[in-house]
């Protein structure tokens, strides 16, 4: 007995990363996995975003436990293509009781001050981390008041959801702005039972942490090993580790999507090692 | 095989509400309990406070789930009195590995009628009691380099409440405390947490001087009558909480899911929180 039995998941960005990490939690327990992905380059992204292979990997290893998982390539800018996801979880499973928001790309300014960003790279990260989130929400949310079983949304905010960071304004401005878009969602949403909550992590080990550009980054503009790349990313935390793993993120969105978090809506959920208290 | 199979929980609190459904739940999950209550009245108190025989009951009820449970009558208001509930629980089972700062008094008056007596057991009670119980346990804690700490703060430590000016100070209070200890002991993997319930069902708003608090236009207000007023507080529509919904929340952050979570302030509010900015 799971305690998501008989219940549908739609998860966006599940091709890998933490997306893959919350099919999987979910489906252990007993949900049924709608997942979509981009699964395709944007340009002003510096690192090799998520493929089709990722995203029939990620049907493959919820199939192994035994749950059905249905995968759509969609790109979350595009509220078409997110009604398309939301129609097709209620054709194949006639329901959705949670979504998880979680599609999100990751970029920066190159050396100088966030002003000196170019347009483009602004325009990415708020239509895919800001609207993308929205168009997720706009796409299940009539199918979950309609169903009236009530229902748990969880977007997946960040550290800098919470506070400012150099260098990635637009980030930090998208993340920030999950959490207004939770918090009135949660208000309007409550009469139908439908919990809405934002989860803010601190670095996780995934492709979109682990990789050249990310370190560079990190390292003043020059490439830098793993190791210094885990020290400055445990310098900025309290609790003695550097990236969490996606599976620390599941947990947390498990907690709140199940019936044990049922009053919970409306919270700013950080599983950030303590780097918000630092 | 349950999530705290072979731990210690030291709970504040515990002869009734809160914390006898926090002994009852840590128990179904394989702890071993301490708990403690003062048991007796405090004379600010404007509603009957818990008993021996409730104490006694509690035990019976992690007896009954096959767990042991110590019970220890002590004041939280006196260090000494907490650091010999610890030193009992270090005697009878070598080690605590879980601390539930939940005691928790209340009084109603406007600033400028109270008088120092019901805002010194308050402070006293809410919050130096928080601390006498972590400053007794932590020793024990870094020495072993772990520990999970959660203090049950409240939602009026995240907004401001009329005619408990105290209890707000207390609550917002023991955040600070949270946040701060969090740090100081991040480096040895203990993870500190607060809990911020709204109204919780149990004899302590189930009294006359609450229902007061909540309708002060009636002369002798009922159950019903306050009825609406504790709903109005929440986003979702109910009056309350059930002391079973702050466990669920304690039970994760004091499991293993939650290893990184630390410094936070988790609300079990029905939603009263997306409405303010904390």
């Amino acid at each position: 007995m799971g305690k998501l039995d008989g219940k549908v998941a739609v998860i966006t960005g599940g091709a890998r990363g933490q997306g893959r990490a919350h099919a999987l939690t979910l489906a252990r327990e007993g949900a049924d996995i709608v997942i979509c992905d981009i699964a395709a380059q944007i340009d002003t992204v510096p690192y090799p975003m998520a493929t089709p292979a990722d995203l029939e990997e990620t049907v493959r290893l919820v199939e192994d436990l035994d749950r059905r998982c249905v995968a759509v390539q969609a790109d979350v800018r595009d509220g078409a293509q997110m009604q398309a996801v939301a129609e097709r979880a209620m054709s194949e499973f006639g329901r959705i009781d949670i979504l998880l928001a979680n599609a999100g790309i990751f970029s920066f300014a190159g050396g100088g001050g966030s002003w000196e960003m170019t347009d483009e790279q602004w325009r990415d990260m708020i239509d895919v981390n800001l609207t993308g989130v929205w168009q997720s929400c706009k796409a299940v949310i009539p199918h979950m008041i309609a169903g009236g079983r009530g229902g748990s949304i969880v977007i997946t905010s960040s550290t800098a959801g919470l506070h400012g960071f150099a260098n990635f304004a637009h980030y930090v401005s998208a993340k920030h702005g999950v959490v207004g878009l939770m918090r009135t969602l949660a208000i309007e949403l409550a009469p139908h039972n439908i919990r809405v909550n934002t989860v803010h992590p601190t670095s996780v080990r995934t492709p979109m942490v682990m990789n050249e550009a990310t370190r560079r980054l990190f390292g003043g503009g020059q490439d830098i090993s793993q190791e210094q790349f885990f020290e400055i990313m445990q310098s900025m935390n309290a609790l003695p580790v550097g990236a969490v793993e996606p599976e620390d993120i599941s947990n947390a969105i498990l907690w709140l999507v199940s019936d044990d978090a049922r009053y919970v809506t409306g919270v700013t959920l950080p599983v950030d090692a303590g780097f918000g208290v630092k | 095989m349950g999530k705290l199979d072979g731990k210690v929980a030291v709970i504040t609190g515990g002869a009734r509400g809160q914390g006898r459904s926090h002994a009852v739940t840590l128990a179904r999950e394989g702890a071993d309990i301490v708990v403690c209550d003062i048991a007796a009245q405090i004379a600010s108190v404007p509603f009957p406070m818990g008993t021996i025989e409730q104490l006694q009951e509690t035990v019976q009820l992690v007896e009954d789930l096959d767990r042991r449970c110590v019970a220890v009558q002590a004041d939280v208001r006196d260090a000494a009195q907490v650091k010999a509930v610890v030193d009992r629980a270090l005697s009878e089972f070598g080690k605590v590995d879980i601390l539930l700062a939940n005691a928790g008094i209340g009084s109603f008056s406007s600033v400028v009628d109270m008088t120092d007596e019901q805002w010194d057991d308050v402070i006293n009670t809410n919050l130096k009691g928080v601390f006498n119980a972590m400053r007794a346990v932590l020793p024990h804690m870094i020495e072993r380099r772990s520990g999970r700490i959660v203090a049950t703060s409240s939602m009026a430590g995240r907004v401001g409440m009329p005619n408990i000016a105290h209890y707000a100070a207390a609550k917002w209070g023991v955040i600070g405390l949270v946040k701060s200890v969090a740090l100081e002991v991040a480096q040895y993997g203990i993870t500190v947490n607060a809990v911020c319930p709204t109204t919780v069902n149990t004899d302590m708003i189930h009294n006359e001087a609450t229902y007061k608090l909540f309708r002060p236009d009636l002369e002798n207000p009922t159950a019903e009558d306050a009825l609406a007023a504790f709903s109005g507080l929440n986003v979702l529509p109910i009056p309350w909480v059930e002391a079973q919904d702050i466990s669920n929340a304690i039970l994760f952050l004091v499991s293993d899911d939650a290893r990184y979570i630390t410094g936070t302030a988790v609300e079990v509010a029905a939603g009263m929180n997306a409405r303010t900015a904390a």
